[in-house]
């Protein structure tokens, strides 16, 4: 059992669900990434996903692809992103991390070398967005062996993929709220409620939800029928917005504390 | 040689379905139904009939008797696909996944293009079956390529301009897969190259099998056996594939696929994804990729928009790895000489994709006997690059 599995068990012995931010490592820079996931943490955050920027990113809408594309101004890689994980732990995180990344630097790093790193680096867990259960047969038997928890992703559409895909997972299953990319929305896939009780019914481990959640409302309604539910779009536009402000030394500490009171707000 | 791709859409190690799963149930939908349409004969005569009546195919396979002896004692002979309606070979592929889409009861359909050969082919096959067409084109491509912008309007298409990521050919790509995910339901994707998830690298070569078919038909006929080497530009791939794929167990039959160098393969400027790149995941599919060394890929870069790709269709990639097709890189420069010449020698103007494949054979062809027969896929006009050919040389010719 890894930290993420032990989290989610403290959770649900409190009856409590987990938040989970996503945020891009690198966004706007290293420095401040570790120290925007301390407030994170500090703001009531459970689990982080700690996104590698990647130049094609399929699954994400334009503020997930922006944020991409200011830390590779950076250089930042999966190994870069390894690091701000054992970084951020060092300066005091507790949670688990959760690294997610396209398939195509995994790849390059080699899975070998890749799987080592993860292992040494405080990784709980990961998410491949562009890997389906088809084409992750060798990554989910090295993640085992690893000790680190492959996330499946599915969808409203997935149907009757959804048992093969939940009914050998680990550490918790990822219900993509609705068809599209990452990004804010207003409104889910019909029938939402339904699909995640469909989920449920092939698996017993936790069941988060992500895609488009951004309010206080929604956070609060998907936590009554989830065990975790994920917001990354939302929170990379709040960094977004405060790039100005974390990049004066006079205004850093308001840029930060902005950052920290929107994911607070989320858990109100 | 085991027929590819297998059942998971993989040639060799290539290909696959690289997707997030909510593309999955769509992928797999769309396979089903082409399986289920390629089986039934009436599919098959509806393309047939409007590659026939509407596309003017079959093209000719003509002998190019001065540009043979102005390089030697080989025959040239060059597959007219630049004679097609829209002027390239991408109408082809476009008719017949359009002709996809009705049958799956789709009324919207969906492409990315880079130079807009291919967005025009979409645009034109929606208006003639009667269904709301959006192109996504980079932003930089739209403003390149205005009259091809305006030619998708005046069909009635809308173009959307792209301004994520290099603005270009791949991230037009992306942003027609993203909108297709939001979308699965009415919309269908009709991707313009040899490329992507299983099963459109299958489907798009089944689609533009037809050149190396009628190819095959043509040069029995007029030299009575096969030709010793069949010539094509590669940039996705899907002429190449579609001209290659019928000659496979024909061993006697050379195959050479010809992509971009750009500058040169030595600077960073050039498409040559064979020679220069590395395994990679890209749009879908494993395949060889210009990418860093982190597994970022890198903008390709070439005269001609439809070689200025950074991936490569997968079974290509699995036709290097046999070594049943070689590929061989030719540069802007080498291309613009072989397009002048073409037009000298024979009053044609190619497209600068195809002037790859001419210049190759400028290369080959001296070395070659009159026993030599070459075949050479002429796959578009170049009436579309005649603006940016001006550019490039300033206008004044030598």
């Amino acid at each position: 059992m890894n930290l993420m599995d032990q989290t989610f068990e403290v959770l649900k012995s409190q009856n409590r669900t987990a938040l989970m931010p996503f945020l891009t490592v690198g966004d706007p820079d290293i420095e401040t990434t570790v120290e925007i996931i301390v407030q994170l943490e500090a703001a009531g955050a459970d689990i982080i996903e700690l996104g590698v920027p990647y130049s094609d990113p399929l699954a994400d809408g334009p503020v997930i692809q922006r944020a991409s594309q200011r830390a590779l101004k950076h250089g930042v890689t999966i190994r870069t992103v390894m690091e701000t994980a054992v970084k951020a732990r060092e300066s005091g995180v507790t949670m688990p991390f959760i690294l997610f990344t396209y398939f195509n630097p995994v790849l390059q790093m080699g899975l070998d070398l890749f799987f080592k790193e993860v292992q040494t680096h405080e990784i709980s867990g990961l998410i491949i967005p562009d890997l389906p259960i088809e084409e992750s047969e060798d990554i989910r038997r090295r993640a085992d062996e690893a000790g680190v928890s492959f996330i499946p992703l599915v969808a409203p559409t997935s149907n009757e993929r959804i048992e093969k895909i939940v009914s050998n997972a680990s550490g918790f299953v990822y219900c993509v709220s609705s068809l599209g990319v990452t990004g804010e929305r207003s409104s889910f896939h019909q029938g939402v409620e339904e699909f995640i009780q469909t989920v449920k019914k092939y698996t017993n481990i936790p069941v988060a939800i992500g895609f488009g959640i951004s309010t206080q409302e929604q956070v609060a309604h998907f936590s009554q029928i989830c065990d975790g539910v994920v917001v990354g779009s939302a929170i990379v536009r709040e960094i977004e917005s405060v790039i100005p402000l974390l990049n004066d030394v006079s205004t850093r500490q308001e840029g930060l504390l902005q950052i920290r009171e929107f994911v607070a707000q989320l858990k109100a | 040689m085991t027929q590819v791709p297998d059942e998971n859409g993989r040639f060799g190690k290539f290909g696959g379905r690289f997707v997030p799963e909510t593309l999955m149930n769509a992928l797999l939908e769309l396979e089903e139904s082409y399986n289920q349409n390629a089986a039934d004969p009436s599919f098959q005569e509806e393309i047939d009939y409007l590659l026939k009546q509407y596309s003017g195919r079959e093209t000719p396979l003509y002998y190019a008797e001065r540009l043979s002896q102005h390089l030697g004692e080989a025959k040239i002979y060059l597959k007219r696909e630049d004679l097609n309606h829209t002027g390239a070979h991408k109408i082809n592929n476009a008719i017949a996944q359009g002709l996809l889409a009705k049958r799956m009861g789709k009324k919207k359909v969906i492409a990315e293009t880079g130079a807009g050969q291919h967005g025009v082919a979409t645009a034109t096959v929606a208006a003639l079956l009667g269904m709301e067409c959006k192109v996504f084109m980079g932003e930089e491509d739209t403003k390149r390529q205005a009259l091809n912008v305006f030619r998708m309007k005046l069909l009635g298409a809308e173009v959307i301009p792209v301004t994520s990521g290099s603005r270009t050919l791949k991230d037009a790509g992306n942003e027609a897969l993203r909108y297709w995910v939001s979308n699965v339901d009415d919309t269908f994707y009709i991707l313009g190259s040899a490329v992507g998830p299983h099963p459109y690298p299958m489907m798009v070569r089944n689609f533009q099998r037809v050149i190396g078919d009628e190819t095959r038909r043509q040069i029995l006929e007029a030299e009575g056996r096969l030709p010793n080497i069949l010539v094509a530009p590669v940039g996705g791939g899907s002429n190449a594939i579609g001209m290659f794929y019928p000659f496979i167990e024909d061993k006697e039959v050379a195959m050479v696929g010809v992509e971009a160098a750009g500058k040169g393969v030595d600077t960073d400027f050039h498409a040559a994804t064979m020679t220069k790149g590395t395994h990679g995941v890209f749009q879908g599919s494993m395949s060889y990729l210009l990418q860093d060394q982190h597994g970022q890929v890198i903008e390709a870069h070439s005269i001609s928009a439809g070689l200025d790709y950074p991936g490569v269709g997968p079974e290509h990639s699995y036709l290097k790895d046999i070594e049943r097709v070689k590929y061989v890189p030719i540069s802007d420069q080498e291309a613009l000489d072989a397009l002048q010449l073409l037009c000298r020698t024979e009053g044609i103007i190619p497209a600068l994709e195809s002037a790859h494949a001419v210049a190759e054979v400028i290369k080959i062809a001296p070395k070659l006997t009159k026993d030599d027969i070459i075949v050479i896929c002429l796959s578009g006009r170049g009436d579309k690059d005649v603006e940016s050919i001006m550019a490039y040389t300033g206008g004044v010719q030598s």
